[in-house]
């Protein structure tokens, strides 16, 4: 009689808890989520995910056949106080040599691919190599492309197809560098160069971060990798190479982005092609105050022949990053002033002073840097 | 009435030799004493680590979370670990070391009771040194690991690392002083008839982690010596500027490392081993398996220190010596798990509150073993390591595998300890409500490390998809304490219940039960001699039945050493030696000098007390 | 220092008297520490030449001209050396002694040992202070520091050892190191042979190997 509604009201009862685990289920995917190491993108990190495929095989075959057993046995010898007691076993030595060697045999075969893994992850990269040299700082990551005498911060910029080879160190403390797409961890450290190398497969950008605790900010010390087509990147480099020891925007700040690189149009329009009169004057302004506040004290704004040992990023294409801070705020107008105005109260404990920059001066300032794309 | 004749029994042996108040409580030598010092002092620790994580769940329950600063997050996450490991978990074991060893083996007391009541105080002021940073906002914040050279004067200049690296210095000495007595007690007071291969699998575990501990804390040691050198009086051993290398300190840290994890885990590996024969009502299966397998997994957890630095570039020999060496260690720990399923098999399973704990332990370990497995594999691990995966993998091995076993114990010999036996139905709520909790929390973190979320990190930002599990865990985080909360009900409704355990509850196999419970100051009023492995079933069934409730003894004639302060205040004086020596630039060598001082002062007097 | 409730009434399950087994059980892990100690200093040997000097076998010329001598002198090490050696002898005269209840040769033998101890103590007082003079401290470079902390830690331990010793010389003198008290003395002697081993390894490490 009450059939129905005994039938009915549960499923709206479950409707909240159904919909909660499908979106649980949605997070148990890979694609949830973008820094996921599960779907790699280059013949290295493809190495490591191979073997983390078999190896995962095995233990969830393991896993069940033994947690199936101990359940089996948690249900089937469930006994009462007044049961006979049961026959005295004391072992089995053969039992105990089977499953001594069965799970050797596992090993084994996880252990093969590992020793081939380790090889292949650590031989020296031949051939078409381009060079880029990895620094680790206290909060954020310097990249500098020896060949092309280039010097970038925060996004790693690298041609679809061609093998890059990391060369990496510290400024000061140890850190670890992980584009989780492309490769696993290395750590880098002082006086001592650490190696990675990947070909990326795919364009498109990825985020990645630092793996290894190195302060109060270590949660915040996040990059960019942007994998290009080899034509995308070669723009970007001519590009790149074009913001010398006078930026392009001294004399002519809307010059600049002629020809920017394709992934930096995004952007573009911020500070770029639109600049009028006043745009004019608060670059001057800005400019004037980068200079007299002492931001040029830390943060150079070439990206050739920059200077080496920096306190902070170089901002030569700050303009057209996605992000600033190291991964901490999306590059807005808003944001940059913000982050100019009270660095510390966005990221505490930043080397980066508050240096009592007003809101009028922020203004100045983000037009200024805008326009370094 | 039999009751009342017991009570007068009670009443005259306590009047007689048990001494009471405060006093006798720091003084004591007893090892039933010490022990239930160190396991109440543990708990507490336990319960602190416990609060540290709540407040790190609800600082990432959500992302850009600013409910903590960043620093103090930090402070947290290094205070959780440091706390957990060398404050709740070693602690809890040596509880049991303390309690258990001597009564399995049938001995009156350890080797060198005064020393064991130093290693405690040692012990409880290390935990406070460490602690009491708090109350100068200055708790370590450089992680449990301490790597160099972020701990450096230059990048740490603040009293954290200090008081870390000091407070470890202070416990390492009791542990240390606590190893040297059981490794002697254990081969020394057996009584007669135990041989080694007769021993309690308890017992033989925890004589195996002793080893671990001789063998492990002094390069911890010599590494926080090194440390302390840099910091303190300008050396550059770990620091890069002065020709150091901080890749040195990682290899000191986990030479030391590895194995503590093994000793963490062995007295839970012989907890389970002792509870599951005595509710399956079966013997322990393959015991000399057991044994040989503990002592293989802490022989090779001496040469597998570098997995924990597979992301340094170590290059390929390395790495490969060290995989395969991981990889081998899962053997052992396999028999060990396949043991206890042989030993549950067959058997007829009583189902009471410790064996929920120890099945609970059998099947969470299995999870944490296996994802050991899976980032032996170096190329795996370059991807896996300091994730949130690793930390799904410890905390199944250190909650799902220590905290499980340790508390199994705990249901197992509360009635021995106090005298009463733990409520069945809190206990029930106990453990469904932990193995949820626990579950909820960490098991979606395997999820989280392999998706790329790293470790140690006090916030992550929108967009990177960690929001919905991150928030599950944290509600997880919220049961597994509630499940605590219900576990100090039960103590507090227990110890509001008749003292009415009888001594032998569970029908056990070892010596603990043949006496009183609690036991007397004495243990055993005669020393046992044992025939056989399981000397109480042994007994048991030559007698064909139950044995009669042994009778409270007025002890006299026992000879019992006698209680001193002098170890109390030799540990004053090493903890105030560490005082002086953090506040060196202040005061000169005198607080050292000071510290010094009372320690020597303190030692000489306990060297010429009678002991009794 | 009778500290055992069981082994007094019963013996031990091993036969050997717990303090024995628990100072051997010391002794082996101090090992360890001063494994890890040695250990410190070799890994450090590797690289400290790059850093200012002064070293212990090699000259340097700082880059303002001055030079540094190699630092280390034998001859009187050697001399220490052979006294701490030595010393492992008289303290097994010494236990025989006890052991025997002679208590004037125990308190010569001990005496000895205590002299021995001393001097090595005070030769390493010299040594340090000579080294400072020259311009190597703990902070000079990773010789300075490697030198002094693992030296320093060995001298700590003769120190203690002396302190041990004296007590018991004392004890001795007083007659109350008797025959039946003489395992007092032997520990000692177990750890006073174990402070004169590690010298035998830190000997050539140090002194001897370029």
């Amino acid at each position: 009689m009450s059939l129905r509604t005994t039938a009915r009201r549960p499923s709206r009862r479950w409707v909240p808890l159904l919909s909660l685990l499908v979106l649980l289920a949605a997070a148990c995917t890979p694609e949830h989520y973008p820094q996921t190491a599960l779907l790699p993108l280059s013949d290295f990190a493809r190495i490591g995910d191979d073997i983390q495929d078999k190896t995962l095989y095995w233990a969830t075959g393991v896993f069940l056949l033994v947690e199936g057993a101990l359940l089996y046995a948690v249900f089937r010898f469930r006994g009462r106080p007044d049961d006979p007691e049961p026959r005295q076993v004391h072992g089995n030595t053969t039992i105990e040599i089977i499953w001594t060697v069965i799970p050797a045999l596992i090993l084994a075969a996880i252990a093969v691919p590992t020793v081939r893994g380790i090889f292949q992850t650590n031989a020296i990269p031949k051939g078409d190599v381009l060079r880029i040299d990895v620094v680790g700082h206290q909060w954020w990551w310097e990249f500098r492309y020896p060949d092309l005498n280039l010097t970038t911060a925060n996004e790693l910029h690298v041609p679809v197809g061609q093998t890059v080879s990391l060369h990496m160190g510290t400024a000061d403390v140890v850190h670890s560098f992980w584009p989780p797409r492309f490769a696993g961890k290395r750590d880098v450290f002082p006086n001592r160069e650490t190696r990675l190398w990947f070909k990326a497969e795919q364009a498109g950008e990825y985020p990645g971060q630092c793996a290894e605790f190195c302060g109060i900010q270590h949660g915040r010390m996040a990059f960019r990798v942007r994998a290009q087509t080899p034509e995308e990147f070669q723009g970007w480099v001519s590009h790149m190479q074009t913001l010398g020891a006078k930026p392009a925007g001294a004399a002519a700040a809307p010059a600049a982005p002629a020809a920017p690189a394709a992934d930096s149009v995004r952007t573009a329009t911020a500070g770029g092609t639109v600049a009028g009169a006043p745009q004019d004057s608060a670059y001057a302004a800005g400019e004037k105050l980068f200079m007299t506040k002492g931001c040029v004290g830390c943060h150079s704004l070439v990206a050739v022949n920059a200077p080496k040992g920096m306190v902070g990023p170089n901002l030569a294409n700050v303009g057209a990053r996605t992000y600033i801070a190291a991964g901490t705020l999306k590059n807005t107008d808003e944001n940059l002033a913000h982050w100019i105005m009270d660095p510390q109260g966005i990221k505490k404990g930043v080397l980066m002073p508050n240096l009592g920059v007003t809101a009028e001066e922020a203004r100045s300032l983000v037009a200024y840097l805008r326009a370094h794309q | 009435m039999a009751t009342t004749a017991l009570d007068q029994q009670r009443a005259h042996a306590k009047a007689h030799a048990e001494p009471t108040g405060l006093w006798s409580w720091i003084t004591t030598v007893d090892h039933k004493r010490i022990g239930i010092l160190y396991g109440a002092t543990a708990f507490t620790f336990f319960l602190l680590g416990g609060i540290e994580a709540l407040l790190i769940r609800i600082q990432l329950g959500a992302p850009n979370n600013t409910f903590l600063a960043p620093d103090t997050y930090n402070e947290l996450f290094t205070m959780h670990g440091t706390t957990m490991i060398f404050l709740a978990i070693m602690p809890l074991s040596a509880m049991f070391f303390n309690y258990l060893i001597p009564l399995q083996i049938g001995a009156r007391d350890v080797a060198f009771p005064r020393l064991n009541a130093f290693s405690y105080w040692v012990f409880l002021l290390g935990g406070l040194f460490l602690n009491v940073s708090w109350l100068f906002g200055a708790a370590p914040n450089q992680g449990w690991f301490g790597y160099a050279n972020l701990t450096s004067r230059q990048y740490s200049p603040g009293l954290n690392v200090d008081f870390w690296m000091l407070g470890l210095q202070i416990l390492g000495v009791a542990s240390l002083a606590a190893a040297v007595n059981f490794f002697t007690t254990v081969l020394n007071l057996r009584a007669p008839g135990m041989k080694l291969m007769r021993m309690p699998i308890f017992t033989w575990m925890s004589f195996i982690t002793q080893v671990l501990l001789l063998l492990a804390f002094p390069v911890i040691t010599v590494a926080l010596i090194l440390l302390m050198f840099d910091r303190f009086f300008g050396t550059s051993f770990f620091v890069p500027s002065g020709g150091g290398d901080p890749l040195l300190w990682q290899h000191f840290f986990w030479i030391f490392g590895h194995p503590e994890v093994y000793i963490l885990i062995l007295p839970a590996f012989g907890i389970v081993s002792e509870i599951l024969p005595v509710f399956a009502r079966k013997p322990l299966f393959g015991y000399a398996a057991m044994v040989f397998s503990g002592i293989f997994i802490a022989f090779l957890g001496f040469g597998v220190w570098a997995h924990h630095m597979f992301a340094t570039g170590m290059g390929p020999i390395a790495d490969t010596y060290f995989s395969l060496v991981t990889m081998l260690i899962a053997s052992p720990t396999g028999v060990k798990i396949f043991n206890w399923l042989g030993t549950i098999w067959g058997g007829s399973i009583q189902y009471k509150t410790p064996v929920y704990f120890a099945l609970g332990f059998v099947a969470m370990f299995i999870i944490g073993g296996l994802s050991g497995v899976m980032h032996a594999s170096p190329p795996a691990d370059m991807q896996q390591t300091d994730t949130y995966f690793i930390v799904a993998h410890f905390h199944y091995v250190m909650f799902g595998g220590s905290i499980f076993g340790l508390t199994a114990g705990a249901y197992y010999w509360w009635p021995k300890m106090f005298g009463r036996v733990l409520d069945e139905r809190l206990g029930r709520w106990h453990f469904w409500l932990m193995l949820i909790g626990f579950n909820l929390t960490f098991f979606p973190m395997h999820i989280l490390g392999l998706n790329g979320m790293p470790r140690r990190v006090y916030t992550y930002p929108e967009g990177l998809g960690f929001e919905q599990l991150n928030l599950l865990e944290t509600v997880g985080a919220f049961i597994l304490a509630f499940s605590f909360a219900i576990f100090l009900i039960n103590i507090w409704k227990t110890s509001r219940g008749p003292r009415n355990a009888p001594a032998d509850p569970w029908n056990a196999a070892t010596l603990e039960w043949a006496i009183p419970s609690p036991p007397q100051p004495w243990n055993f009023a005669e020393i046992p001699s044992v025939h056989a492995r399981d000397p109480l079933w042994e007994a048991k069934r030559e007698r064909g039945g139950p044995l009669p409730e042994p009778q409270r003894v007025s002890g006299e004639g026992i000879h019992m050493p006698n209680p001193s302060y002098w170890p109390l205040v030799s540990a004053l004086g090493l903890t105030a030696m560490m005082a002086g020596l953090m506040l060196i630039h202040h005061l000169g060598p005198w607080g050292i000098i000071a510290g010094g001082a009372v320690l020597l002062f303190g030692i000489f007097n306990w060297a010429f007390e009678p002991a009794g | 220092m009778t500290d055992h409730a069981h082994a007094l009434e019963l013996g031990t399950s091993t036969g050997i008297d717990s303090r024995k087994l628990a100072i051997w059980t010391f002794i082996g892990s101090e090992c360890l520490f001063f494994a890890s100690l040695i250990s410190n200093y070799l890994v450090h040997k590797e690289t400290w030449l790059t850093g200012p000097g002064p070293f212990p076998h090699e000259a340097w010329t700082s880059p303002s001209g001055q030079v540094f001598e190699p630092i280390i002198e034998i001859p009187l090490v050697t001399l220490g050396t052979a006294l701490l050696l030595f010393s492992s002898l008289f303290v097994v005269l010494a236990l025989a002694n006890a052991q025997r209840g002679n208590r004037r040769g125990l308190l010569t033998w001990l005496g000895a040992t205590l002299l021995c101890g001393v001097f090595f103590v005070g030769m390493q007082v010299y040594e340090f202070t000579h080294f400072v003079h020259k311009g190597l401290t703990l902070k000079t470079n990773l010789f300075g520091g490697s030198f002094f902390v693992l030296t320093g830690f060995h001298g700590t331990h003769v120190t203690i050892g002396v302190i041990w010793l004296l007590t018991l010389w004392i004890l001795a003198w007083r007659g109350r190191l008797t025959a039946d008290k003489s395992l007092n003395l032997e520990i000692a002697a177990l750890y006073w042979h174990f402070v004169d081993v590690v010298w035998v390894v830190i000997f050539p490490v140090v002194y001897l190997i370029k």
